[in-house]
């Protein structure tokens, strides 16, 4: 209990309530039950189905806290982060933030037509910047990104790594109060790939929480302290990183 | 102690919750800069790859025009064909353009922009608003085209030309107000975008685009009267008064001022309402 006690004491900036998450689908074909002695396009089964995605999550999440989240593909991790920032609407339950949670993605923005120069301004608008501080950034995200050469060509000329280092420049150009990284630091090569690790850790130390979304057990073990398991959209685990780690690897040896 | 409580204590707000209208209006006008941005350069990079580029945007409503004119020119024969047909095509088609495009792109801007609406946290207006911005942007150049073409046919520039400016602040509104119905209600039904296209040319045939009203329907007195309320016909008779010198309804504006303005005030109460609806699926 001695850890709960010195949570108390510590800031709550991100608060999970008992959250629920449904998405409504048209579900295409037939349903396999369905299919005795009804025909005809218009009786066949074309039924909403309802995807419990989240089921019942609650955790709070601290100041300065970088936490790991984990679990296998479908579980609803990615459900999680989208409704953390509001992106998702929740069925019932609640989140509650300090301020707005950020995802660190900005590619939806940007236009595979127009030159690495535009994109950055496009990107940079669409996270919020006014128009100045997109150019004071400018310079510096095209350097991080190490682009200089072709920030002039057409974004769809780029390699994916490319692509991707520039989307990952835009989007943490601002300091961010609450981050939420998705997938977001597999991208690049090695050298890319720490320095953008030491910008997470950067962010964290001007006084930002950050949520790490990973397949990749060492990015997790490297840059949270703290790491939650979901697993079929229940949270199946919270707390150190290296008990977690070990646990889930445990349970994927089993299997 | 409830975690709705605790949140409470420290001062956490609920993510994702609507803002009141006032606040709303305000988050979109902070993000103006976005809206004009995204117009400029997705019209930018829609001609990006095309030899011809830029000039994409005044030829293709040209030909336009001019398979229009040609065909129902003919087809009409001289007595149902109003007089000095190409200048009446020519601002009809040009100016109908902004309206259907608005409608059919402003629709697609929630649904078609999932990714965005999905990843950002924005105020969700600022999607159709620069749909709008960006059919605005493109209007430009063509009413270059059609004020040339205007004068070559004969009609010289004069004073209440300068009317035309107003009259498009109306029209943009009227727009804008469309295509905000049009984006929400295409999240509840996915279908009407495949309904829209029917739609928009049952409108662009019915608005006096190609045809004088008041001479098609010179037996059904009652047909021309309905057309006094008809909003787009108002702007292309508006229009046509004010560019080629002839005489129009002068109510005319009334009528169409109060429709932009219902119209766009519908509009936005209406998106408003459902801003916490658009990131689901």
């Amino acid at each position: 209990m001695a850890e709960t006690d010195q949570h108390v004491h510590r800031q709550p900036v991100v608060i999970v309530d008992d959250l629920h998450v449904k998405y409504r689908v048209f579900a295409g074909g037939r349903a396999a039950e369905g299919a005795a002695g009804r025909s005809g396009l218009l009786t066949r089964a074309r039924g909403i189905r309802t995807v419990h995605a989240l089921k019942g999550v609650s955790f709070t999440a601290y100041e300065n806290e970088s936490i790991g989240v984990i679990g296998h593909n479908g579980s609803g991790k990615s459900t999680l982060m989208r409704a953390i920032t509001g992106l998702t609407p929740p069925e019932s339950g609640a989140v509650y933030a300090a301020s707005r949670p950020n995802l660190l993605g900005v590619g939806a923005a940007l236009l595979p037509d127009l030159s690495g120069e535009n994109n950055i301004i496009l990107g940079g608008l669409a996270l919020g910047f006014s128009k100045r501080e997109v150019l004071e950034l400018r310079d510096e995200i095209v350097e991080f990104a190490e682009l200089e050469e072709f920030i002039d060509l057409p974004m769809r000329t780029y390699s994916s790594g490319m692509q991707a280092r520039l989307k990952f420049s835009i989007a943490t150009a601002k300091q961010h109060e609450i981050l939420i990284v998705d997938e977001a630091l597999s991208v690049g090569d090695k050298g890319f790939r720490a320095r953008s690790e030491g910008r997470i850790r950067e962010i964290r130390a001007n006084a930002g929480t950050v949520f790490l979304v990973s397949h990749s057990m060492g990015s997790i073990a490297d840059t949270c302290e703290r790491t939650i398991w979901i697993h079929r959209g229940e949270l199946r685990m919270d707390g150190p990183t290296e008990e977690v780690l070990a646990e889930y690897q445990d349970s994927r040896g089993r299997r | 102690m409830s975690l709705a409580d605790y949140a409470a204590q420290h001062g956490l707000h609920r993510v994702g919750a609507r803002p009141n209208l006032w606040r709303y209006l305000k988050q979109t006008w902070d993000r103006r800069d976005f809206a004009i941005a995204m117009a400029r350069f997705r019209i930018q990079a829609s001609q990006e790859r095309n030899r011809l580029g830029m000039l994409w945007l005044v030829l293709q409503p040209s030909l336009n025009a001019l398979i229009y004119g040609l065909i129902f020119g003919i087809l009409q024969g001289d007595a149902n064909r109003p007089p000095d047909y190409a200048a009446f095509v020519v601002i009809g088609v040009f100016l109908f353009d902004f309206f259907s495009k608005s409608l059919s792109n402003g629709a697609k801007s929630i649904t078609g922009n999932r990714a965005l609406v999905q990843s950002l946290a924005f105020p969700r207006l600022t999607l159709p608003l620069a749909v709008v911005l960006e059919n605005f942007m493109a209007l430009v150049p063509m009413l270059g085209v059609m004020g040339l073409a205007l004068v070559v046919m004969g009609h010289l520039p004069a004073w209440e030309w300068l009317l035309m400016a107003p009259l498009l602040a109306l029209y943009s509104l009227f727009n804008a107000g469309v295509a905000m119905i049009a984006a929400r209600l295409t999240v509840h039904v996915r279908d009407l975008t495949q309904i829209l296209p029917f739609i928009n040319r049952i409108l662009f045939y019915t608005s006096g685009v190609l045809f004088a009203v008041d001479r098609i329907f010179r037996a059904h007195p009652w047909a021309i009267e309905l057309y006094d309320f008809h909003p787009l016909y108002q702007v292309l008779q508006i229009a046509r008064g004010l560019l080629m010198g002839g005489s129009y309804e002068l109510h005319y504006w009334l009528y169409f001022a109060i429709w932009s303005v219902v119209v766009f005030v519908a509009g936005l109460l209406f998106f408003w309402v459902a801003e916490e609806r658009y990131g689901r699926d």
